[in-house]
């Protein structure tokens, strides 16, 4: 199952040259890497493109509200260890962007895909992969409706039909629910610190009982399955009880989650996990997030948080006080434009760093802290934001556009 | 006023609390505290019984499920109905303001029975959801400044004469029944599709449920500048949308 073992139709073929075509055009005209385009253009000339792609590749999927792009990049590094890694390392996660990225690897033997949420049961029908990796599911992006246990519920009846390892989160009751409907399921305890939109049993809608690190509902008896790795503290825990020591450049307890998960997928692949946990330092920013960059002499790290869950684990890894914190926030298309959502983060795990407020919905926020009793300071822009500070280390947490924004401006 | 003490009642978080309803609990806690008004709140799991005993209930938004769910057990709870009956207060958003209803459509797409706390029957609308920066004046009967809020929802409220619309609609759809109205009350029991959260936007609106809880007519100033700050700007995008 390794490598290009037959020749892509003619067909595919024009279809991949097509969509090169329009990638490269794309990219001289300035609008970015040009693989969304590209992969449309060649999906119209070869719909079945992506399937015809994916079948000369060992394929995992990873999906997620959080993480998925990480986890995709440490997963991708892990599988290197036994041979060439195709990758939509990018983020660009629905089937257009998938398609490019594989169109671009026809040496490879491993597909490592990150895909978005709401394409997960399609691009799994479609690739026949033979592993999904799927790290927890919560609210995001509130106008689009897009109700969690809903989106549970779709993965669920999805992923039955499809013979793939699926490799999921035990902490997560929604992906308990997703995944349980799989014949061949590895579960991890790969922690999950938010559990506000998990209270209701997916099963029943009983209330679900949370003493300590377990999970069940008392009416019907749905429940936390014995996971056989977890993380615990800086270490994987693998099925034989040996524990493992995380290494990576990259901050925070949600990582180590991401790298727990990514072992246990790798080992389905057959790399030890000795050797995916030293290959996963490699990683180091992701598409710009957690990057320190020296702008105006200080020292910015740039955090991308887009939801609640995202924003909680992100106060996690943050430097302790004084440490300055820039947040910024914008409700543009992608960020979703109901900013409801700010009053689901507790804002008061900020208390004693000095705060200063940018981004589009700046008055949203700063209503959100004078309610929370912090101190904080509005800014017009980051370059009055990052005046502001002394010299040193700066946080900015920014979610979706605001990050982009941020990465733009200071050149990143 | 010292003496006095606010007890302030989240129902069922645990469901309905999609739409950062925490803030309306926040923004009202907050608010009293500023007057130096202390506050107990008590946030009730919908596997535990509503007290009766709460000065001011607040029951936020929900996805259709735990919505029919939350019905069903405030139903079979009674506690809120019990609570109004000896004159607490009750603010409630989207979903919730749909329960407080005789009735409303749930996710099975049947009629499910509501608490009849308000005089309002709910459907589900045909068109596209409602989403966006909704600007509306309020009743002039409570004194209140304009309504600033953001509408995400897909449901249709009709008033019946024992309620009254909450606001008249400058911009926006409110209650999606095309007649111009937002929301409802009747006494004091209040309703609203408004998300923002609506005290976020409209601090007013939590000074007066304070208000009513203490039987006061006004309440000492405190610094609303960041509050004014966020409502011109949102009034002036529900405006001009960008």
């Amino acid at each position: 199952m390794s490598g290009n073992s037959e020749p892509l139709s003619p067909r595919a073929k024009l279809a991949v040259t097509a969509g090169r075509a329009a990638a490269a055009v794309s990219r001289v005209a300035g609008r970015g890497s040009g693989s969304v385009i590209g992969g449309r253009v060649a999906l119209r000339f070869d719909p079945d493109l992506l399937a015809r792609l994916a079948r000369h590749l060992d394929v995992v999927l990873v999906s997620a509200t959080n993480g998925k792009t990480t986890t995709t990049r440490l997963l991708a590094e892990a599988l290197r260890a036994n041979g060439q890694v195709v990758s939509n390392a990018l983020g660009a996660n629905m089937p257009a962007g998938i398609t490019s990225a594989l169109a671009g690897g026809s040496e490879a033997r491993y597909g490592v895909i990150e895909v978005d949420e709401k394409y997960l049961a399609g691009v799994a029908r479609d690739v026949s992969p033979k592993a999904i990796a799927l790290l927890n599911l919560s609210r995001d992006q509130l106008d689009r409706a897009a109700e969690t246990r809903m989106l549970a519920e779709k993965w669920r009846e999805g992923l039955a039909g499809v013979d793939a390892i699926v490799i999921a989160n035990a902490d997560d009751p929604l992906i308990v629910w997703a995944a349980s409907s799989s014949p061949t399921v590895v579960w991890v305890a790969a922690g999950q610190e938010w559990k506000d939109d998990a209270w209701s049993c997916p099963s029943c809608g009983g209330v679900l009982q949370r003493p300590s690190e377990d999970w069940y509902c008392a009416e019907c008896g749905f429940r936390r399955p014995t996971p056989t790795w977890a993380l615990s503290g800086d270490h994987v825990v693998d099925p034989y009880g040996v524990a493992w020591p995380i290494h990576l450049q990259l901050p925070g307890r949600a990582n180590k989650s991401n790298a727990a998960v990514s072992a246990a997928a790798a080992a389905a692949f057959g790399v030890d996990p000795k050797v995916a946990l030293e290959r996963m330092y490699k990683v180091q920013a992701v598409a710009g997030r957690y990057d320190v960059v020296t702008y105006q002499d200080r020292q910015l790290r740039l955090l991308l948080a887009k939801n609640p869950a995202g924003w909680l684990e992100t106060f996690s890894l943050i430097d302790q006080p004084p440490t300055p914190v820039i947040l910024s926030v914008n409700a543009r298309g992608a960020d979703g434009t109901d900013t409801s959502w700010l009053w689901d983060v507790d804002y008061t795990r900020l208390a004693g760093h000095p705060i200063l407020v940018i981004g589009d919905r700046k008055m949203d926020l700063a209503v959100r802290l004078e309610v929370a009793g912090l101190q904080f300071m509005v800014c017009a822009d980051l370059d009055e934001a990052v005046r502001s500070a002394p010299p040193g280390r700066i946080e900015s947490i920014a979610n979706y556009t605001a990050f982009q924004d941020l990465r733009r401006k200071v050149g990143n | 006023m010292n003496e006095s003490s606010l007890r302030l009642v989240w129902v069922y978080p645990d469901l309905l609390s999609t739409y950062g309803d925490q803030g309306n609990a926040l923004v009202v806690e907050r608010r009293a505290l500023q007057r130096r008004v202390p506050v107990s709140r008590v946030d009730v799991r919908s596997d535990q019984q509503i007290p009766t005993s709460g000065d001011i209930y607040l029951i936020g938004g929900g996805e259709d499920r735990p919505q029919r769910l939350a019905a069903e057990r405030l139903r079979r709870d009674g506690g809120l109905n019990r609570a109004v009956a000896n004159g607490a207060i009750v603010f409630s958003v989207c979903a919730g303001y749909q329960i407080l209803g005789h009735e409303f459509v749930n996710d099975l797409g049947r009629p499910e029975p509501g608490l009849g706390l308000l005089d309002v029957v709910s459907v589900r609308g045909e068109g596209e959801r409602c989403v966006g920066d909704v600007l509306a004046d309020i009743d002039p009967q409570l004194g209140l400044p304009p309504l600033t809020g953001f509408e995400n929802h897909q449901g249709v409220t009709h008033l019946g004469p024992a309620a009254r619309p909450l606001a008249r609609l400058r911009v926006g759809k409110g209650n999606g029944t095309g007649d111009g109205t937002e929301g409802a009350f009747n006494d004091t029991v209040f309703g609203t599709y408004m998300h923002g959260p609506v005290m976020a936007r409209n601090p007013h609106i939590a000074d007066l449920m304070i208000k009513l809880a203490l039987d006061v007519n006004a309440l000492p100033p405190v610094d609303d500048q960041w509050y004014d700050a966020l409502r011109a700007e949102r009034i002036a995008a529900a405006v001009q949308p960008a």
